[in-house]
């Protein structure tokens, strides 16, 4: 607790070190607003997005067998792996004015969404995963033989266990996706009101001179994810509630 | 036949998303790399990305068993012990990610800065903290605490207390339960947060550079490198040090599927 | 057991022997033994730097002094070297970060009185254009022309981009307009910008992936990507800022003497003609006048001081302050203003 609390306890101090009144102008200055709401929207997107890409994957690198799964297995936690900055150069190659597939959506909104998929893919492939390796497949197989569909065994028998994981790892692509920098700074064009996220508009005040109220940004956007992360936490609790 | 068809659909539903988001990035930094392997090895075999390398790999094998003793403890904690605020420790736990890397490097300024809460104490006790080995380490712990305790959490729930209930009720204490019942049960989710953490490690970029001055030899980690190659325009270079560093991840994923229990194989 | 958890034994381990291995290299440069100078820079002139450590040290005054050397962001330079980063030479990319580490009394406020002003290089700003220029931009007023993609660093994230902003402003006045029309100008192109990034080097990037007809750059980032093998066209404009580079040695340095010559040396003609075949403008004028062809003469250059604004310090707080400065408000104007 104490790696998390003190830099945390430092930031909040300087976020308040120039009174309430700095605070309340930097968090509320038009710039600062629209950085904060299209990174929450983005995140908040791609978060939701995630969640069911990401069960699916896991329900295939699990259930599924194909060629070429051991590999794909593989290479899952590699967009951590790869430097911030190489994963904006690559999806700026792939996806930006000269695409080899022809697709340009560089310097644009669906840029961010792009990256910020990239960046937070992991999480909850990886945290369904276990837990449906844990999950005998015969549940599934019974429920199925019994004559429910496989969507109905699947909201019915599945679901209902896999659901933690899939909450926790979407918990962890919306802190991930909400702290962004490195790979959204190279394809996102960075125009504020436009596609400037919270990350760089605090950048911006950093290196402007203004730790204060950088400080003051991060600690509002904190404050709201934390909100958010309660409230998947909320979200799981009811789901789980009546199965304890 | 209806079974076979979703499954297929699922299957190419999942690999389309790969391709697209994963599959593609990756395969332009090999082509990039292998476009100009000379330049590739030459910034792979120099003095200062080895020594890049080394420190990456020091960093991590510091920040990984941390963090996973850390995660392990704190899931336990969240799913097995009832206490006032488990709710709101869970939320914390996640915080760490959505600061963003700069805005770390400044907390740990604020309190290690020669001006800081710790700083100017640290400093006439002559412990250099900022610059140097410790604060990177710190860094890094911080942007890759989450992920043990968010894998194991889940599973810990799916799995349930009946089986480590017996255990107790058949006189093992808690040591021998957490080993021979709850460890177990939970490997998997332990490993893939220990394969995330160590990706997550070895990629940091942000937060590292800032606190680390980054002295040219010194306290340059392999992330470092790839930044200075791509600025001194030497992109397969910079790419060539990022495909080592996704080699290190697979590794890593490797060693820790093969030491999974004999009976599981095959 | 085979667990995770003995793999994390087996690998703490390895930790251990590996900080043993590498405990020279990761230990902080505190202990300054003999002569050990730790230069803090931009990232620009590294490869420069590159060149001319070695010669000094094959001078008298540089003779077994050993280099620690830093490269990065201005201002992350700046803030590390607040924090405490052991630094004896700084070298930044614009005066107000210098000025930063004055007020941290890190330097002394005198560093402007010093030979050449402080500094060490110069350069001028620059269009980067497309190949044969299709959009013929030539001047200024060209880059206010309605549908003229422009790519810069913002002003607010990398501190080189204030150059620019100050170039195109310059410009205006320098031709005669008040500073009421010149900021009109400025409003007029700022509207034209489609991509802000973070750094120059990232602009260049952006530029480079197919974004933009014009790309403002400084002239000795363009002449460096020319030699690394990049085809990049530019156009001098008539009139535009001189970027001046300062240098300084710090309060606390442990070798003052060395840390000097080395300064001394850095503004001898062997030393100048490095950074210019880097693609900096050298300081020494024979220097400059040798190199004539690489940097041709423009008839409206003028330097931040001759614009009668006061300097950098008054033009960081009108333009640049992140709250009312004149760029903030235009980035406001431009976004719309409604969020």
């Amino acid at each position: 607790m104490v790696f998390v609390g003190l830099p945390l306890a430092a930031l909040m101090w300087e976020a308040t070190s120039e009174g309430t009144q700095s605070f309340w102008d930097a968090v509320s200055s038009p710039e600062a607003v629209a950085a904060l709401k299209l990174t929450l929207a983005a995140s908040l997107g791609v978060s939701l997005l995630n969640a069911v890409l990401g069960t699916i994957t896991a329900w295939v690198l699990v259930r599924d067998e194909f060629r070429g799964k051991v590999a794909v297995n593989a290479i899952i936690d590699l967009p951590f792996a790869l430097p911030t900055i190489v994963a904006g150069l690559t999806l700026l190659a792939l996806y930006g004015p000269t695409s080899p597939v022809g697709i340009d959506v560089a310097f644009s909104r669906t840029a961010i969404v792009l990256a910020l998929l990239f960046v937070t893919l992991p999480f909850v492939v990886r945290t369904v995963q276990p837990v449906l390796q844990e999950l005998d497949p015969e549940v599934e197989e019974a429920a199925h033989s019994l004559g429910a569909s496989r969507a109905r065994a699947f909201v019915r028998v599945i679901l209902p266990n896999i659901l933690p994981g899939i909450l926790s790892g979407v918990a962890l692509a919306f802190a991930k996706a909400v702290g962004e920098f490195g790979s959204l700074v190279i394809i996102t064009g960075n125009i504020p009101f436009e596609t400037e996220v919270s990350s760089v508009h605090i950048y911006g005040r950093i290196e402007s001179g203004d730790p204060a109220g950088a400080s003051a940004v991060a600690v509002v956007l904190l404050a709201i994810s934390f909100l958010t992360l309660l409230s998947i936490g909320v979200i799981r609790h009811l789901a789980t509630r009546h199965d304890r | 036949m209806r079974e076979a068809a979703s499954r297929l659909g699922l299957r190419s539903i999942a690999l389309a998303y790969l391709a697209v988001i994963l599959v593609g990035p990756l395969l332009i930094v090999f082509w990039r790399t292998l476009q100009d392997a000379s330049a590739a090895w030459d910034a792979l075999a120099t003095p200062e990305t080895i020594h890049a390398f080394k420190l990456t790999l020091i960093i991590t094998a510091i920040a990984v068993p941390v963090n996973t003793v850390f995660g392990i403890v704190c899931a336990l904690a969240i799913v097995r012990k009832r206490f006032w605020g488990k709710g709101l420790l869970n939320a914390f736990i996640d915080l760490p990610l959505a600061l963003s890397p700069v805005v770390v490097g400044l907390s740990l300024f604020l309190l290690y800065g020669e001006d800081g809460w710790f700083g100017g104490w640290l400093n006439g006790h002559g412990i250099e903290v900022l610059f140097a080995l410790p604060a990177m380490v710190i860094a890094t712990i911080f942007v890759s605490l989450p992920f043990v305790a968010r894998e194991v959490v889940p599973t810990l729930r799916e799995i349930g207390d009946e089986q480590e209930q017996a255990a107790f009720t058949l006189g093992a204490n808690g040591w021998q339960t957490f080993w021979k019942i709850t460890l177990p049960s939970i490997r998997w989710a332990v490993i893939y947060g220990v394969i995330l953490t160590t990706a997550r490690c070895l990629g940091e970029y942000g937060a590292v550079a800032v606190v680390s001055g980054r002295l040219q030899g010194q306290t340059e980690t392999a992330t470092l490198r790839v930044q200075e190659r791509w600025e001194a325009f030497d992109v397969a270079g910079a790419y060539a040090i990022s495909i080592v560093l996704a080699m290190i991840a697979i590794l890593v994923l490797v060693a820790m599927t093969l030491i999974r229990p004999k009976e599981e194989r095959a | 057991m085979r667990t995770p958890i003995a793999v994390i034994a087996a690998t703490s381990v390895f930790a251990a022997t590996l900080a043993s291995t590498a405990s020279t290299g990761s230990a902080a440069p505190g202990s300054r033994t003999g002569t050990k100078l730790s230069l803090v820079a931009y990232s620009t002139p590294r490869e420069a730097y590159g060149k001319l450590i070695p010669m000094f040290q094959k001078t008298v005054a540089g003779k077994d002094v050993d280099f620690t050397q830093s490269y990065g962001a201005s201002g992350e330079q700046t803030r590390a070297v607040k924090a405490g980063l052991d630094a004896d030479i700084v070298a930044l990319s614009l005066a107000p970060d210098m000025d930063e580490l004055v007020a941290a009394n890190k330097v002394d406020a005198k560093w402007k009185k010093q030979s050449f002003k402080g500094m060490v290089t110069d350069s001028v700003v620059v269009f980067v254009v497309r190949d044969g220029n299709p959009k013929k931009i030539k001047s200024w007023n060209d880059l206010i022309r309605p549908g003229i993609d422009i790519v810069t660093p913002n002003p607010f994230t990398s501190g080189g981009a204030r150059w620019n902003i100050m170039a195109a402003y310059g410009s205006w006045r320098k031709q005669g307009k008040t500073d009421k029309q010149a900021q009109a100008n400025l409003l007029k192109l700022w509207k034209n910008v489609v991509v802000q990034d973070t750094s120059a080097r990232a602009a260049l990037n952006t530029f480079n992936s197919g974004k933009g007809d014009v790309m403002l750059a400084y002239e000795n980032e363009a002449y460096f990507s020319r030699m690394q093998g990049l085809d990049l066209q530019w156009v001098i404009p008539k009139t535009t800022i001189l970027i001046e580079n300062p240098i300084a040695v710090t309060k606390d340095t442990g070798d003052r003497n060395t840390a000097n010559a080395f300064l001394r040396f850095l503004r001898t003609p062997a030393a100048q003609q490095v950074f210019a075949d880097y693609g900096s403008r050298p300081v020494v004028k024979s220097v400059e006048n040798a190199n004539r062809k690489k940097f041709p003469v423009r008839p409206g250059l003028f330097t931040i001081d001759q614009l009668g604004l006061g300097g950098w310090g008054a033009v960081q707080k009108r333009f640049f302050d992140p709250k009312a400065g004149i760029m903030a408000r235009f980035q406001r104007i431009v976004g719309g203003s409604t969020g």
